[in-house]
């Protein structure tokens, strides 16, 4: 299962501290694991539930972040820019890579974190120990391409603030509840029909 | 792509006031009474969605605007489902949340519908009252055509398995193995009925049901799988994809053997295993079977049939990507059957030792083969399986040339990670591979550092501990070498105006050739290190400064700390003793990165003193090469740190007390030693280009010094001598070798205290060479010790008292604590 999705920004924002990064967009998939493993632990409110899931989300969006710095430090490539229509290549150029989160830090069971860095922006898959982590990989890719085409993200917008509807469809037929599909070229495209339909509406 | 109208969006939403956002719900609510929803309605509840989203802190809606959010889950409109879901999400639930699962809205369960009833889930019931309504659809639904409600089901039921498998009861549990048999094995074998690719004929009465395909084209054979195609397809096809994505966890989570959380079941198969068991060795009679047994011969079957399928070559490339996924999903859920069900290794291997196989000679399969050595390691033993081929290649080839693909690097080292122990026992040598290993780390420190933190321990043992440590040390050098490596390889004639025109050069001269050998070695045992380490560190100086060297840098201090934390619990004094050898030799052998350089002196400097106190006997045992390093002068200046830590544990150590065979001798030659080098440094002015030698340096050679000359009494006139010049030189105002006044008048103080204790040889004795009770205090333990403490804390309140008794409270106390 993937236990969350997440968009947030891997460039250098003047309103945070360096390192820090504005998380965008997430969404974490199947009940609260606060809930079901908490242990001894009091019972939490559900706006402490809400806090804590935004917490967790945040370190996820730091650790990436510092991932994807220390990945392009190393390479060396020149980033570069972009235009819309041009997505394909900004997917091939796009770093990406996986980072090891241990257990407890933040969430209670060890994941692998799965993200890919275009641009200014990074697409993250948190992904549970077991996870057949080649599909998580060509799922989280393909997810990538279509939020950077549906929401126009090459360009200067800010549809993935104000259009987050469409990812949430996206990801309900790509992503439902989290669950990795094995999906050959006709099954996606046929979900990528439906979706398109929906996104024209 | 991030732009400065998102952020100003974001602070918006933040900032928002609490009249504002009053107005703003009213106006929402009015428009979403309106029997039209239209573009306005969408865009505010988006706009309302960004403002909760915004924040960490709970917004709370007024009840008519939650009530009227909570109807629209239902609309037919999927953008309104989609944005009352998420909006919902964001706040709380509403008081009376059992409602939610207990209405009859089950033919209204959408997908974002379930999703809220997830996120909000307080307790184990709400998710078990879900999983009865999604299972009690499931059961009662009509066909219904392109809704495909039934797909729904499995992704839910699997994600509430991730968290509280206890949900579903045990008929749950068996009514879906059965539904899940079915789906797998029994999908339609013909293509539903598609999207419009013959528009001008309608009517699937006039056409035949043509039978699915294969990847490559042909027409497919046997039951339908998640690599076969067609124009369209029918609602059980697509339960066969769903099913066969949940399928690994699900025969995870209800594994009898590791996982204890359902009894009832376990008891009842572990039973009827033993009898079953004979029973699936043929397929035939599989009917016969209960559900849960049905459910893993037909899994087994499937997987067969994907393996054979994935040999087929894919017409697209996104297919071919899937067929690799497929293969690796496919050995991973044979692994679990088999480890359930041992019967099945002897039907499985051959099918997987073919895969071997077929696979092992082609590196782009290499993430498929993680899953199939974990099967030979699991199974292996009992099938009687020669396993070498595999582990020559998961230890050898894969990192030796695929050290720079970060999933492979993670999934392998993973692979280390979780089968440690078994590892150590049925392939023991792998640690002898420690070079290769180490290359995923030179390569990309920091996306696997941690993994190492883990590892290391492990490829630590007494027999490659000095060559490990070697490697350690040169883990910058590897990382220059690889990136060379990599470079050579794409560039056939070195760029003019290269950056790394020297030490490619270097690389591909015939002469240096070994050096860069031996640091790609694949396997230890070949010799610690190289004797022309210096060369090799003078052609890859101007790596110093490349990222990707400087990152493997900055993670050799953890991984030594990790290496000397295990070296001593495995190691004997013998081994302990070469370590330090390898210290001091090291210590100016490293690549120039600034840095580096001080933090690995560090590192050297803390370990030392920690050999030495654990075994004392080590600075007897290696007298020789350590009065070498504290005799040559020029180490004051390169290697202040550790050369200042070898006096100390000379000073200390060196003594009858804790060697019974230190003789007058060697106390006299090490005193001469030190003699000398502080004679050198007090009396002239450092070299040109060195700073002065730090006030610390000095004072531990006196220290060290006095020491020696406590245990000989012989030596103390010539310290005292050495002492009272001390004090005149410093009569005559600044000195050459001292920058700082005070500091200097520190020395000196310390020269003065030293000279008086020595002119009382017995007591100097017992001061400067006190027995270990006295230098480890008791404290309150120990009442005769704690009177010392007693005193001196009197003294000082008594002291404070008199000294506040005499100053006015308006003038500032000078007086500062003893």
């Amino acid at each position: 299962m993937v236990r969350c999705f997440i968009i947030h920004t891997v460039c250098p924002i003047n309103a945070l501290a360096p390192g820090e990064s504005r998380v965008l967009y997430s969404r974490v998939f199947g009940p609260d694991e606060a809930v079901f493993h908490g242990g001894q632990q009091r019972q939490l409110t559900p706006q402490e539930r809400r806090l804590l899931s935004a917490e967790k989300v945040s370190v996820v969006a730091r650790q990436v972040h510092s991932a994807v710095s220390m990945c392009r430090d190393a390479s060396g490539r020149p980033l570069m820019e972009t235009l819309p229509g041009e997505e394909t290549l900004a997917l091939q150029d796009a770093d990406s890579g996986v980072v090891r989160l241990r257990s407890g830090d933040p969430f209670s069971e060890e994941t692998s974190v799965l993200w890919m860095a275009v641009q200014s922006l990074g697409f993250v898959l948190v992904c549970e120990p077991h996870e057949n982590l080649l599909l998580a990989e060509g799922t989280l890719r393909n997810l990538t391409r279509q939020c950077l085409e549906h929401l126009h993200m090459l360009g200067q917008g800010s549809e993935v603030l104000l259009k987050s509807n469409r990812i949430d469809v996206l990801l309900s037929r790509l992503l439902p509840h989290g669950q990795l599909l094995f999906l050959n070229h006709r099954f996606a495209q046929s979900l990528e029909k439906d979706v398109a339909a929906y996104m024209n509406k | 792509m991030y732009s400065h109208g998102s952020e100003s969006f974001i602070k918006q939403a933040r900032g928002i006031q609490e009249p504002e956002l009053q107005k703003f719900y009213s106006r929402l609510i009015k428009l979403l009474q309106g029997k039209e929803l239209g573009h306005e309605t969408i865009d505010s509840l988006q706009r309302l969605h960004l403002i909760l989203s915004a924040t960490k802190y709970t917004r709370t809606l007024p009840t008519d605007l939650q009530n009227r959010l909570v109807s629209l889950l239902s609309s037919p409109v999927e953008q309104l489902q989609v944005l009352s879901s998420a909006v919902l999400r964001e706040t709380l639930p509403p008081a009376g949340q059992e409602a939610n699962y207990s209405q009859d809205i089950s033919s209204q369960l959408n997908c974002h519908t379930a999703s809220l009833l997830l996120a909000q889930a307080g307790s184990q019931d709400n998710l078990s009252s879900l999983c009865a309504l999604l299972l009690r659809s499931l059961e009662n639904r009509p066909s219904d055509g392109p809704n495909h409600s039934a797909t729904r089901t499995l992704p839910i039921v699997n994600t509430i398995l991730t968290h509280s498998p206890q949900c579903l009861t045990e008929d749950q549990v068996t009514l879906l193995s059965k539904k899940l048999v079915d789906w797998l094995r029994y999908a339609s074998t013909t293509q539903g009925s598609g999207a419009s690719s013959g528009g001008f004929f309608t009517g699937s009465r006039s056409r035949q049901p043509l039978p699915i395909a294969e990847l490559d084209g042909t027409v497919s054979g046997d039951f339908f799988t998640v690599l076969c195609v067609g124009q369209g397809f029918t609602e059980d096809q697509w339960m066969n994809v769903y099913s066969f994505s949940v399928l690994r966890h699900w025969l995870l989570t209800f594994q009898s053997v590791s996982s204890g959380s359902i009894p009832d079941i376990d008891d009842r198969s572990e039973i009827d295993g033993s009898v079953v068991s004979m029973v699936s060795a043929t397929s035939s009679s599989s009917r016969l079977l209960p559900p849960k047994e049905r459910l893993r011969e037909k899994a087994f079957q499937y997987c067969q049939r994907l393996i054979e399928q994935c040999d087929r070559k894919a017409q697209k490339r996104t297919d071919t990507d899937l067929q690799k996924a497929c293969l690796i999903e496919a050995v991973c859920i044979l692994d679990c059957v088999c480890v359930e069900d041992a019967s099945m290794v002897y039907r499985a291997f051959p099918c997987i030792k073919a895969l071997f196989g077929r696979l092992s000679s082609d590196l782009s399969f290499a993430r498929v083969l993680l899953p199939v050595a974990q099967f030979y390691l699991n199974h292996g033993e009992m099938a009687a399986v020669d396993c070498e081929a595999m582990w020559r290649l998961v230890f050898g080839r894969f990192p030796a040339e695929l050290f720079n693909d970060p999933f492979l690097a993670h999934e392998l080292l993973r692979f280390l990670r979780l089968n440690l122990e078994s590892l150590q026992l049925q392939v023991p040598q792998y640690t002898r591979h420690f070079p290769n290993l180490l290359k995923f780390l030179a390569w990309d420190s920091p996306a696997v550092v941690d993994d190492f933190v883990d590892l290391l321990p492990s490829l630590v043992t007494s027999g490659t501990a000095l060559e490990l440590l070697h490697t350690l040390l040169d883990l910058p050098c590897l990382s220059a070498t690889l990136l060379l490596q990599l470079r050579s390889m794409c560039l056939p004639i070195s760029e003019s105006g290269g950056r790394s025109l020297a030490s490619m050069d270097a690389f591909r001269n015939p002469s240096f050739r070994g050096l860069f050998l031996f640091l790609l070695r694949g396997e230890a045992g070949s010799g610690d290190t190289i004797d022309r380490l210096n060369t090799l560190l003078e052609l890859l100086s101007e790596a110093a400064n490349w990222p990707r060297v400087v990152q493997c840098a900055q993670t050799v201090p953890i991984l030594l700390h990790i290496f000397f934390n295990t070296i001593i619990t495995v190691a004997d004094k013998a081994l302990l003793g070469q370590v330090i050898l390898v210290l001091l030799e090291r210590s100016s052998l490293l690549l120039n990165i600034p840095k580096y350089i001080i933090e690995i002196h560090r590192v050297f400097s803390r370990q030392l003193l920690r050999l030495c106190k654990l075994h004392p006997t080590l600075v007897m045992d290696q007298s020789h090469e350590l009065l070498d390093f504290a005799g040559a002068t020029s180490n004051v200046y390169s290697k202040e740190e550790i050369y200042t830590h070898v006096v100390w544990a000379l000073g200390e150590y060196l003594s009858v007390s804790y060697d019974s065979r230190c003789s007058v001798k060697l106390i006299t030659s090490c005193f001469e030693a030190l003699e000398a080098v502080l004679f050198e440094i007090t009396s002239s002015a450092p070299p040109p280009g060195t700073g002065c030698p730090a006030p610390r340096v000095i004072t531990t050679l006196m220290n060290a010094l006095a020491k020696l000359a406590s245990r000989s009494h012989d030596l103390i006139p010539r310290v005292s001598l050495f002492l009272s010049k001390m004090r005149n030189v410093s009569r005559s105002g600044s000195v050459s070798w001292c920058a700082d006044e005070e500091d200097l008048v520190s020395i000196v103080t310390l020269g003065e205290e030293l000279w008086s204790l020595l002119k009382m040889p017995g007591v100097a004795q017992s001061v400067l060479n006190p027995p270990p009770h006295v230098a480890t205090p008791q404290w309150h333990r120990d009442t005769n010790v704690a009177m010392p403490l007693q005193l001196r804390t009197l003294t000082r309140l008594t002291q404070a008292h008199a000294s506040h008794a005499q100053h006015t409270p308006a003038s500032p106390s000078a007086h500062t604590g003893t």
